[in-house]
């Protein structure tokens, strides 16, 4: 009875607990206010940056998340639906308003006919074809209700076969079709933009075999990324990536769109641990590409065509993927920093002393911290307050928790004496971690309670990255708050511009700019997020015309009559096909 | 004046706690251990009195595994200014935990001995009354507020009981135990780590002290709760009424 009170008082004093209570209760006074101020713009991308840096196994966390999608999700998104209905209408207008004049239905693509429907019933069955208004609802709505598609049906593929049963069916028909795995994207890729037939893959979700020598999973591309890190949990492994939707997220969607979250920097990306795919491609042909070998050179490796583009060229059915040993020792430091230069020393000494261990190299400017410390509940600063210009957030996971610590002690203190860092603090327990964690973590949602946030989630040289919010403060004196945070450690810095409300004048002085001046570094104006069909059109800023030329003769070639998940990913002009 | 704060090292209360297979207990090896949250908060606590002036010095105890010190280490950082360790092998239970208190506070003579109210691990909530017997030593439980008074040597205890609050005075010496509203435990900084290197841990062994250890207590089987059932959804109002009347039968 006592250990029960005591848990439960840990969690109310918890402030990630509070955190998801609040994002996730839609009736909570948080949830609503915020979108009905109306600032559309990338409001999505808010709260899917939160859920994409929300990792590190906080199983409560991770529960109550779970908790909302799996169990309650129907109605929690309902009652979102009917909260926002009003905003959602303006936050669409506001959000894609310029875009969707741009945006015509391709007119070369079928309308759905009651032939098409018995047909589908023939191949699926009756129960996996879905007309139901109200699960049509929410595949047609991307989770932020940032964009919203009017598609009729919904396939639910249970075999490789059925997928390309469909595919053949669809493009002999010219009848666009949008693969879906969580929909929990947020750049509008994985929800239907006028009446494509969305064909989700929820129902393929079997592991078919793991192989506990090589960490080897092979699993189909319907199963939950959770589910996956679950399963490989009780093996003694871990999924190469991890990020905060990891409830709803499925392991096909995230290779389709080459996510990247909180393990990038320590193990890479998924062009490194995808070692093989089964994919249909628009005509129904089914590529066998599910190798299970590390070294395989044998012509092109055609796989990584299909790793980040968003379903554009074929639907991934089965994955092979290398999973890495599980390591129970973590430790998180939270540190401050004079300049950005300190940082970026920090993190070059960072991966010559912590070498194997180090696990992330997270970095937030003064004014991000003070958007938590002012905005968010039940949080306090670790570090005594000083003003301090820059804070790094290091996380180390290794086999030996002595010796890590050790390590990470000796490193941290020998930067302290060489004035790297000002001022730091070492969590002693995980409770401790996360709260340091959620310092970073909590940014995206200190902004949103701010006010209007204009976000930009940018690749950049690490040394150049930090000028580009110096100049956005430059450009925009007083009237914004312009903040900088980031995977320093990937070179992924978010930029976010808060400002009190949404105005068209300040979203002139900062866009283009803020593109031009990425693709003037070599930088990429999507680092993780993909293009979709919020950035089609901005493809030029990082790909030069010879390439996106070529990635459309791909398309093309692919997938000649453009059903694959239409007007994403490549620019409208080049890949209208009238 | 002395205080003494009782230090234990634990499972960390955001593992997910496994069982062994055999069911001989916990399993504790390749698993993150902390400071019980309890101890953490009774050390903040004495070093806020320290830090008011109402006390000269903080020792931090704990005792068992040889690992124990690194949990003393963190209880340094955090501004202890020096610590005991009674190295101990065996499971221990609070009866030897309480004499081995005595014989380190008979040693130390402290003014004050805080102790968190109970360990997450095995929830025994025993510790602390037993050494108040054993010192015959007045006891101040579940404390959410501690007021020291120097000059008429009494500290002012508020208990957190159901449905209020309690309100002790104590004479001193005295044993407090700690709830979880107390206070909010600091964080190791850096600064505060590289001092904590060159404190003293002090080790003695239950031989030294004069405690022999046994118990009274077998510890036959340890056992995961039943898994919570998956639930269902009913398909109308109707069935809900038949399955809570024949099924639940709660109507």
């Amino acid at each position: 009875m006592e250990k029960l009170r005591a848990t439960g008082r840990f969690l109310r004093y918890s402030p990630r607990k509070s955190l998801f209570d609040r994002r996730l209760n839609p009736n909570s006074e948080n949830s609503i206010p915020n979108s009905a101020s109306g600032y559309g713009h990338g409001f999505g991308e808010q709260c899917r940056d939160f859920q994409l840096y929300n990792d590190h196994n906080r199983k409560r966390n991770v529960q109550t998340c779970f908790g909302f999608y799996g169990h309650q999700g129907k109605t929690a998104r309902d009652c979102i639906e009917k909260g926002l209905l009003e905003d959602t209408r303006r936050i669409q207008h506001r959000c894609f308003g310029s875009l969707a004049e741009k945006v015509q239905r391709d007119p070369s693509f079928s309308t759905l006919s009651s032939d098409d429907i018995s047909y589908f019933k023939g191949i699926l069955g009756e129960k996996n074809v879905v007309q139901d208004e109200e699960r049509l609802a929410i595949a047609n709505t991307d989770w932020m209700h940032k964009y919203k598609g009017s598609s009729k049906l919904l396939l639910q593929p249970q075999t490789t076969e059925e997928v390309s049963q469909i595919l053949k069916y669809c493009n002999s028909r010219s009848l666009a079709v949008v693969p879906q795995g969580g929909n929990t994207g947020l750049v509008g890729g994985s929800v239907p933009v006028f009446d494509e037939v969305v064909i989700n893959m929820s129902l393929m979700n079997n592991v078919i075999s793991f192989d506990k020598v090589s960490g080897i999973l092979v699993c189909e591309a319907g199963c939950i990324l959770e589910n996956l890190i679950t399963f490989l949990d009780n093996q003694g492994f871990i999924m190469p990536l991890d990020l905060g939707a990891k409830g709803s997220c499925q392991i096909g969607g995230n290779i389709s769109t080459n996510a990247g979250g909180l393990r990038l920097v320590r193990y890479g990306s998924l062009h490194g641990t995808v070692l093989g795919l089964e994919v249909v491609l628009a005509n129904g042909d089914i590529l066998d590409m599910l190798g299970t070998l590390r070294k395989d050179n044998t012509g092109y490796d055609l796989k990584h065509l299909f790793i980040g583009s968003e379903g554009s060229l074929g639907i991934v059915t089965k994955v092979s993927i290398l999973t890495p040993p599980k390591l129970f020792s973590v430790n998180v430091a939270f540190l401050a920093c004079q300049d950005y230069f300190s940082c970026q020393k920090l993190l070059v000494e960072a991966k010559g002393k912590l070498g194997e261990i180090l696990s992330a190299f997270e970095f937030l400017d003064s004014k991000a911290l003070d958007l938590v410390l002012n905005h968010l509940d039940g949080v306090r600063n670790p570090l005594p307050p000083t003003i301090h210009n820059f804070y790094v957030l290091i996380e180390t996971t290794g086999s030996d928790e002595t010796y890590d610590r050790q390590k990470l002690e000796a490193f941290l203190l020998h930067a302290m004496e060489g004035g790297l860092i000002s001022d730091g603090v070492l969590a002693q327990d995980m409770n401790q971690a996360s709260a340091f964690w959620y310092l970073r973590e909590g940014v995206p949602e200190a902004l949103m309670k701010a006010g209007a946030v204009y976000k930009y989630d940018l690749s950049l040289p690490v040394e150049k990255m930090y000028d580009l919010v110096d100049e956005m403060r430059t450009r925009l004196g007083d009237s914004a708050n312009v903040v900088g945070y980031g995977h320093l450690g990937d070179g992924n810095l978010h930029l976010n511009i808060s400002t009190p409300q949404y105005d068209d004048r300040t979203l002139a002085q900062i866009e283009p700019f803020v593109y031009e001046w990425t693709s003037a570094h070599r930088g990429s104006i999507s680092a993780e997020h993909g293009l979709g069909l919020m950035k089609a059109n901005k493809i030029f800023y990082s790909k030069p015309t010879a390439t996106v030329k070529l990635m459309t003769s791909i398309k093309k070639m692919l997938d000649p009559k453009g059903i694959l998940n239409p007007y994403k990913v490549l620019p409208h002009s080049i890949d209208s096909h009238s | 004046m002395k205080i003494m704060v009782a230090i234990k090292r634990v499972v960390d209360y955001a593992v997910k706690i496994r069982v062994k297979s055999d069911k001989s207990g916990v399993e504790t090896q390749n698993v993150k251990m902390s400071m019980n949250p309890f101890c953490e908060i009774a050390l903040e606590e004495a070093l806020r009195i320290k830090e008011s002036g109402l006390a000269s010095e903080v020792v931090a105890v704990s005792m068992g595994l040889k690992q124990c010190v690194d949990t003393l280490r963190t209880g340094l950082a955090m501004g202890a200014d020096r610590a005991i360790h009674v190295e101990t092998s065996g499971p221990l239970y609070p009866l030897s935990v309480a004499k081995l208190l005595r014989a380190l506070v008979d040693l130390e003579k402290p003014g004050l001995l805080i102790l968190g109210k109970q360990a997450i691990d095995d929830d025994c909530n025993q510790t602390g009354q037993m050494v108040a017997g054993l010192l015959n030593w007045p006891q101040g439980t579940f404390a959410s507020k501690v007021v020291l008074d120097k000059e008429k040597q009494v500290v002012t205890v508020d208990r957190e009981v159901d449905g209020g609050l309690e309100t002790l005075c104590l004479d001193l010496p005295a044993v407090i135990t700690t709830d979880l509203r107390l206070n909010q435990p600091r964080y190791a900084t850096l600064p505060n780590i590289m001092k904590a290197k060159s404190k003293v841990i002090k080790k003695f062994t239950p031989q030294d002290l004069n405690v022999e250890i046994k118990s009274d207590i077998e510890e036959v089987q340890v056992t995961e709760p039943p898994k919570r059932k998956a639930g269902v959804i009913v398909s109308s109002v109707d069935e809900l009424i038949d399955k809570l009347r024949n099924e639940a039968h709660v109507i």
